[in-house]
């Protein structure tokens, strides 16, 4: 086998071009995500059967079927229909780079907001019913208990789904965007070195998913301090006017 | 919704990727166990070795794993097979090569489940099985084994699921599953919304099947459970 060292480095900068492109489709899908999924898991947690059922049907149809699908759908389906054509939208519809960013901006939506549901749903309900004794409104209990204890409590899962996003944003190169995927298909179609290529972007994308679990360790950290606080015992030979006889006890 | 006569088509396209995810199901299961007894091995290489292999594959797209062993399997296996003097063209098809990078890929979270399920199964077995005379393979294979698939068909059957969707990928280097049929028929019907739609609804089917496959296997796995709903 012959294995050419020199192809990967001459075609880096090109592959981190396309890690940016990688990088901007789940950040940008990802915020379009989260936006769409709170609402959706606000009404999946609801108690009443028709506020319930239209997040069930959307989430049920985005996580069981795949990804690529969903996107050929949106780029190919929506072609189809004359009115898409003629509207609007289609400056839009017509461009791989927003097809691609609508396919998976619905498609983690579904997953986020069955995370953000189980979320919502394991918060003791005590605290909830703190906050109703406390004269909340349902709004201000959303906004300020429920929200920031669904957020702590699905950030580790959160983290797991932006990696599952990222290896899912590789299928943009099917509708011709060039991620890193796209740009190492693109190379290799030159230069015909397909393990060197292939490599290097595998590379690539270890080192982005690398990254993308230390910020949400970090986020974690900082979100959920409360889990990671340490009583500390009071040193032995601390001057005793100093004493606390209340933690000392 | 008209088909305009391409069912059939769609039908065999079902049934190609219902082998393909049946057969990288099996195969990802003994990679699956291989590498959780690789993780809780004692010897450290084969340790380092589980490690490597789930943070290396679940950090990889199931896309490029597919692609790489399409397009660079063959110059792969012919490097090997130079070794041992053989040197004619080695093909693969994009059947065997979906297999190998779906497998691959199910096999990496199927460790962390097995493992997960081997923790949970307390030492006293262990024991009691090597108390009894078995030989340690025996007592895995007899007293843990069926125990650890209990706790672990829930965790599979998700993993199951991610893997169906995934076969979706293998149309990609061309084989002729759901996917690619519904290509072949948007060619030459123009109707792709129509088709694409046809095809993710039947992916939905297979997935729902596959929910209630679970909930049966979860039922067969666990008698205990069995005996008191009845």
């Amino acid at each position: 086998m012959s294995w050419e060292w020199g192809v990967i480095w001459q075609y880096i900068p090109r592959l981190l071009e396309g890690a940016w492109l990688t990088l901007e489709l789940v950040l940008v899908s990802g915020l379009i995500g989260i936006a769409l999924a709170i609402p959706l898991a606000l009404m999946r947690a609801s108690s009443r059967t028709w506020v319930k059922a239209f997040p069930f049907a959307y989430i049920y149809f985005f996580r069981g079927t795949p990804l690529l699908v969903q996107i050929f759908l949106v780029y190919y389906g929506a072609s189809q229909f004359e009115a898409v054509r003629e509207s609007f939208l289609w400056p839009v519809l017509k461009q791989p780079y927003w097809c691609a960013i609508i396919a998976f901006s619905l498609n983690t939506a579904a997953y986020s907001a069955e995370l953000f549901r189980s979320a919502i749903q394991a918060i003791p309900s005590g605290e909830i019913e703190a906050a109703e004794a406390m004269g909340m409104s349902k709004p201000v209990q959303i906004r300020r208990i429920i929200m920031p204890r669904a957020f702590g409590i699905a950030l580790p899962a959160y983290g797991n789904e932006v990696i599952l996003m990222l290896k899912g944003s590789a299928l943009a190169s099917t509708i011709t965007l060039l991620d890193v995927t796209g740009m190492a298909r693109t190379i290799i179609a030159r230069t015909y070195t397909p393990l060197e290529m292939f490599l290097a972007a595998g590379m690539v994308y270890l080192a982005i998913s690398a990254l993308i679990i230390a910020l949400f360790r970090l986020m974690e950290y900082r979100f959920n301090r409360y889990q990671y606080y340490h009583h500390t015992d009071t040193p032995e030979d601390l001057d005793p006017q100093l004493r606390d006889q209340h933690i000392d006890s | 919704m008209d088909l305009q006569g391409f069912g059939h088509l769609l039908i065999s396209g079902t049934w190609i990727t219902i082998q393909l995810a049946i057969s990288s199901l099996l195969v990802g299961l003994v990679f699956g166990l291989l590498g959780a007894s690789a993780k809780l091995s004692k010897n450290r290489l084969a340790r380092w070795l589980g490690t490597g292999y789930t943070t290396l594959v679940r950090g990889l797209p199931e896309l490029l794993l597919v692609l790489t062993i399409y397009f660079g399997g063959s110059q792969f296996l012919m490097w090997i097979a130079g070794f041992f003097g053989y040197d004619e063209y080695i093909e693969i098809g994009p059947f065997v090569a979906g297999v190998t990078a779906l497998s691959i890929a199910f096999g990496a979270y199927a460790t962390e489940v097995f493992r997960m399920a081997m923790m949970e199964i307390p030492k006293g077995q262990w024991e009691a099985g090597l108390a009894c005379g078995m030989s340690t393979p025996r007592t895995f294979f007899r007293i843990i084994l069926p125990q650890v698939w209990r706790l672990a068909i829930p965790g599979l059957g998700n993993l199951f699921q991610v893997l169906l969707k995934d076969t979706a990928l293998v149309s990609v280097v061309g084989l002729n599953d759901i996917m690619r049929q519904s290509q072949v028929a948007i060619s030459s019907t123009k109707e792709p919304f129509t088709f694409f739609l046809v095809a993710a609804l039947i992916y939905l089917l297979l997935t729902a099947a596959t929910t209630g496959f679970t909930m049966f296997m979860e039922r067969v796995a666990n008698p205990a459970a069995r005996g008191h709903s009845s």
